[in-house]
């Protein structure tokens, strides 16, 4: 590894990258990589001082975001992204503090501090990677696999109910809610920008391709052909109530900007209330 | 490193222990607390919320214990002195938090005003049955070190205490109080800001991309940096190297050379004399020796008192610190004595360390409380009765059948 690369071979965003972690562990056709290379083209396009940016990760596959992007990183126990993330925004408000994790982890471990940390407002950007299965630990329904869809959990199909994550987010008093899929880069890209430069509880959903447990179990093909069918499937209506958003097995994805609105952030509300 | 002014609030009080362990946190320097409301432990979190923007810090309520305990590790990496409040369901739920906190070597406190278990237990009432959980309650191999206070003025003294170990030490400290020394009104005199020695969190100064999050320079325990200060850390809870790195795919050798768990144990056990406190009474000529902490400590006294009238050489040992636990002089006591009486408000668990320590030099005798209140004294003097008589031949642990006991189970 000693020779010198030119400028030309190396991966333009390898300064916001952990290099010596590298390679990562995700596997071809994951759609994790895609959505961190839209947080650092958002961060990158906001000209955001690394230095004050703190990413916070929960477990599973997602949780892996940490311990790759050069910046303060922490990789937290099962569901805690949030609140670790709220102790560090709390104790030192300058910095810039993104929640980066799963839905098993943000919506069923972590459910209850998703929920209050929007109802206080936190001023967090919430980028939730979902890809309808628990796959960190070998493909297990999650709270978010859709009806009828299988995994090693649900050998039968699954009968239980999914969350509908913006409508949860929405409920719970997020200021900004979209939801992309790991094919939508560019638009990806955009609301990320604009839920980290929102002030408040900012929440972006990423559908993501999970080629080697959530396809394979469901035989749906590879991650290309994951990607084909959210080109296929995919609907942009912006500001379409979220109560219409839940997702049926493969069928139509709604993606979009479905909130955008003003709440007074927690830290702002705190200081009028001590004085 | 003296307290500061702004954060003492000098005087004579007369406040139940929770609320000066409010006052010991602010004395210290503490300046982020979230917790989660639980009886008996209400009235410390309400103190310090009312004396949070009085010394500029931070309160917040979370929605439960699990994420009370981590947001004060995120405040912790944000560079302010934290810590919660809790008591018995509340502590269990914090124990992944501990474990989380050790292995990331977090400085915080938590104050844990027991009550009586298992389960949701006696919520109002007295217990001192978490002792063993706050030493082993998380899991995998870690230390932390746990004090107990047996008045409202040591609660504020021993808060202070609790966040200096913790900075000194890049630990989860813990002030296992319980609901008796919580609930309990007494004098609490506040000294001066000039009086506080206060412990202040050991900052890295090196060149920035040289700064390894787990690498010791002194006492086995590395400085500590602030997040958004361009250091560019990685934390996890992974087992990991001294650069916080994670060791996935390493063989088995190269994972117990790199991790730094070998060192979370050891930089306890190896400043063991440091960090150990004991409070001791007569013990020169002592046959029979007692040893307690917290609530029960006070209450020995009276039956020790009983005990030294009626002729015996009885010695008191009090455990400030209870975890470190005290081995050495364990020990050497209990080649010199005939036995030990450990009182405690449970069904036997720091006797058991007792036991360890004497290996069967000494007899050692169980005064169990059940929970829900105190020891009637008398049984601690029967049980000290029963010890300086008794030469019989080693048994372990004996439980003394205490009288309300034998009331209840005949």
């Amino acid at each position: 590894m000693s020779t010198e690369m030119s400028k030309e071979e190396r991966h333009p965003i390898e300064s916001w990258l952990r290099m010596d972690r590298i390679p990562h562990i995700w596997c071809p056709g994951c759609g994790i990589g895609t959505t961190l290379t839209a947080v650092i083209a958002a961060l990158e396009k906001i000209e955001a001082n690394p230095d004050e940016v703190c990413v916070v990760s929960g477990i599973g596959c997602t949780g892996r975001a940490a311990g790759y992007l050069k910046f303060d990183s922490f990789h937290t126990t099962h569901g805690r992204a949030i609140p670790f993330a709220t102790g560090i925004k709390l104790a030192n408000p300058k910095l810039k503090v993104m929640v980066i994790s799963g839905d098993g982890d943000l919506v069923a471990i972590g459910g209850n501090h998703f929920v209050h940390a929007a109802r206080r407002n936190i001023d967090l950007t919430v980028i939730c990677v979902n890809n309808f299965i628990y796959a960190m630990t070998g493909g297990q329904v999650a709270p978010t696999t859709p009806l009828t869809a299988y995994s090693t959990t649900s050998p039968y199909g699954n009968f239980e109910p999914p969350a509908n994550i913006p409508r949860l987010a929405e409920a719970a008093g997020a200021v900004y809610v979209a939801r992309w899929t790991a094919l939508h880069v560019r638009r990806l890209t955009k609301s990320i920008v604009e839920a980290i430069q929102k002030p408040g509880f900012s929440v972006v959903e990423v559908i993501s391709p999970c080629a080697q447990y959530y396809s394979r179990i469901n035989r749906l093909g590879d991650g290309l052909d994951m990607m084909k069918f959210y080109h296929q499937n995919s609907l942009i209506k912006h500001m379409e109530p979220t109560e219409n958003l839940d997702i049926q097995y493969q069928e139509q994805i709604i993606v979009g900007k479905f909130v955008d609105r003003e709440r007074v952030p927690f830290t702002e509300l705190q200081k009028e209330g001590c004085n | 490193m003296k307290a500061n002014p702004k954060d003492v609030f000098s005087g004579t009080y007369y406040i139940d222990g929770d609320v000066a362990c409010a006052y010991g946190a602010a004395a210290a320097g503490c300046k982020f607390l979230a917790g989660y409301p639980i009886t008996p432990s209400t009235e410390a979190a309400e103190a310090f919320a009312k004396l949070a923007p009085q010394i500029g810090a931070m309160f917040i309520q979370m929605e439960d214990e699990l994420g009370s305990i981590v947001a004060v590790l995120g405040a912790s990496w944000a560079g302010k002195k934290s810590m919660t409040i809790t008591s018995g369901p509340g502590f269990s739920l914090m124990m992944e938090g501990i474990g989380f906190g050790a292995a990331l070597e977090t400085p915080f406190v938590i104050i844990n005003i027991q009550r009586g278990g298992p389960s949701t237990g006696v919520p109002t009432r007295t217990g001192q049955a978490d002792m063993m959980q706050a030493r082993w309650g998380s899991h995998g191999d870690y230390e932390i070190i746990a004090l107990s206070p047996d008045s409202p003025q040591e609660s504020f003294e021993f808060t202070i205490k609790a966040f200096n170990l913790a900075e000194r030490y890049r630990v989860p400290v813990m002030l296992m109080s319980d609901e008796c020394v919580g609930h309990m009104t007494e004098k609490v005199v506040i000294p001066s800001a000039s009086e506080i020695e206060v412990e202040p969190r050991r900052f890295y100064h090196g060149p920035k991309d040289q700064y390894l999050p787990f690498k010791p320079d002194r006492d086995l325990v590395p400085p500590m940096v602030k997040a958004g200060e361009g250091y560019r850390l990685h934390l996890t809870g992974l087992v990991h190297d001294e650069n916080g790195y994670p060791l996935l795919d390493c063989d088995i050798d190269e994972v117990n050379q790199k991790s730094t768990t070998r060192r979370l144990v050891d930089k306890i056990r190896a400043n063991a004399d440091k960090i150990i406190e004991i409070k001791e009474d007569s013990l020169d000529d002592a046959e029979v020796v007692v040893v307690s902490y917290g609530i029960t400590s006070r209450v020995a006294l009276k039956g020790i008192e009983q005990a030294r009238e009626y002729g015996i050489k009885v010695g008191s040992l009090r455990l400030v610190t209870v975890w470190p636990f005290p081995e050495k002089r364990i020990t050497e006591l209990a080649h010199k004595i005939k036995g030990f009486v450990v009182p405690e408000i449970n069904y036997g668990q720091i006797v058991f360390e007792v036991e360890r320590c004497s290996h069967g030099k000494a007899n050692v005798v169980l005064v169990p409380h059940g929970g829900a209140g105190v020891h009637n004294p008398d049984d601690i003097f029967e049980a000290i009765k029963q010890v300086a008589k008794n030469k019989e031949k080693y048994e372990g642990v004996v439980e003394y059948r205490t009288s309300l006991e034998r009331l209840i189970f005949g």
